[in-house]
């Protein structure tokens, strides 16, 4: 029956529902991913985030949420240069995660 | 945390709630949406539990519905207000009850922005006497309706023909709560149990053997937001809400949702039709909705009043499968029958959402 209106999708994360195989491989490639705070340190100093929206915080975030496609997105505008690296308060080799997320597919496996 | 002091923070969102002499103002969409449940609440009150409630017949809309809308400014509700004050107070009131959480939280913003600009109220006060020769004072105490049922849960518990729980099984029913959000997400200490804690309604489902289920969207708004659904552009923000609310408490399997706001049971019961003709998905067991009922008509089917004189023929949702649960008997004759007992038009029946 057309009512005139829909229903919008909902943007809740049913955290029961998400796939995390992609983030379980990087914790267990790189277990320095799961010591992140969430500080934003790396957004704040990142070249690319200005104008592309890449933001590792989010690409950690995103994954736990099972976000594939915004993940990959921000993956491809990252240029590697590794500021992020240089001011995580926690010494996460930030551009080493990145390197690895590429490899990783979306179910978790390693394909290059 | 020692116990003292958790029991002087929870202190801290208590609000005292006077026993008696109160003026009444009904809400202007309820007499439309569910007839019954404002009468009951005064049948309630002052025929079963001896209380004194006023009414007249000459109060008006809050005019918080407009406000709420955009499209008469707050100054114009200040003065409707003003003038519902002055029949309280010829009529000898100082305790305000509302019937709607919409004009609870309109006259808790009023008074609040005349305590901050005095010089408001002077003006209010000026314009009243200008359109009606009347003048007013401020009432001692403002209460929602449903503050004083759950003020008197333990009388109408002690009362109690039937009990919230399955005749089957002896388990209580699972119950979920819908608080309006005017009630205390604008002015927490107005509210029993404030904005994080708001018990006005746990207190009764639980006071009549009910258990109060959580579910992760329990304090999200039930969709109607006024601007988004009386907007026909909007209307599909304000479905989607609801949906995301009914999709939240699907798992915990609810037996009926109790509600104290004109809204919210409105949209909670309608829109189960829209979404079940929409996605062919209903909510309650074998095809059926979850009922959504006022307070007053929870606490009318545990006093023992007919099921339909509460005017439950007036839900989208079918009300029987609950009233078979409960074991709360129920002619099906009398179901669309007017008040003279003479037969009225029975309504058509959705194509998806199981109806009784």
């Amino acid at each position: 029956m057309d009512f005139g209106y829909q229903i919008n999708p909902s943007s809740a994360v049913n955290l029961d529902q998400v796939d995390r195989r992609r983030y379980d491989a990087l914790v267990r490639l790189s277990p320095d991913a799961a010591t992140c705070m969430g500080c934003g340190s790396c957004s704040a100093t990142c070249t690319s985030s200005a104008w592309s929206g890449m933001s590792v915080r989010k690409v950690l975030l995103g994954l736990q949420r099972g976000r594939d496609a915004e993940v990959n997105r921000m993956l491809s505008a990252c240029m590697l240069c590794g500021k992020c690296t240089m001011v995580c308060p926690r010494g996460i080799n930030t551009r080493q995660l990145i390197l690895t997320l590429c490899r990783l597919d979306k179910n978790g496996e390693v394909v290059r | 945390m020692i116990y003292q002091g958790k029991q002087k923070i929870w202190a801290d969102y208590q609000k005292e709630i006077p026993d008696d002499h109160w003026f009444y103002v009904r809400s202007c969409i309820r007499q439309n949406f569910f007839p019954a449940s404002e009468k009951y609440f005064l049948v309630i009150c002052r025929d079963m539990l001896g209380r004194d409630i006023f009414e007249t017949e000459h109060h008006t809309t809050c005019a918080g519905i407009a406000y709420h809308c955009d499209t008469i400014p707050q100054e114009t509700a200040m003065t409707v207000v003003a003038r519902q004050f002055a029949l309280m107070t010829e009529a000898g009131y100082e305790n305000f009850v509302t019937s709607c959480i919409t004009s609870f939280g309109n006259y808790c913003e009023i008074l609040e922005t005349w305590r901050e600009f005095p010089e408001l109220e002077a003006k209010i006060r000026e314009d009243l006497w200008k359109a009606c020769r009347r003048e007013f004072n401020k009432p001692k105490y403002i209460a929602h309706a449903s503050d004083l049922v759950y003020k008197f849960r333990g009388e109408i518990a002690e009362r109690a023909k039937y009990r919230l729980v399955a005749r089957a099984t002896g388990e209580p029913l699972r119950i979920v709560e819908h608080i309006g959000c005017h009630y205390a997400k604008m002015f927490p200490h107005k509210g029993v149990g404030g904005a994080e804690y708001p018990c006005v309604l746990s207190g009764m489902a639980e006071a009549w053997g009910g258990q109060v289920i959580d579910y992760p969207e329990r304090r999200h708004c039930c969709g109607y937001g006024f601007r988004q659904y009386h907007i026909k552009a909007n209307r599909g923000y304000s479905l989607s809400n609801t949906h995301k609310k009914f999709e939240s408490m699907e798992p915990f399997h609810p037996d009926m949702i109790i509600t104290n706001c004109p809204g919210c049971p409105y949209f909670l019961d309608r829109w189960q039709y829209v979404i079940s003709e929409m996605t062919g998905k209903t909510y309650g067991q074998n095809g059926y909705g979850i009922p959504a009922l006022t307070y007053e008509e929870l606490a009318g089917l545990v006093l023992g009043i007919d099921p339909w004189d509460l005017g439950f023929q007036m839900h989208q949702v079918a009300i029987e499968p609950l009233l078979d649960k409960i074991g709360i008997p129920y002619d099906p004759a009398r179901k669309y029958l007017g008040v003279d007992e003479k037969k009225i038009k029975t309504p058509g029946l959705p194509t998806t959402l199981k109806c009784c």
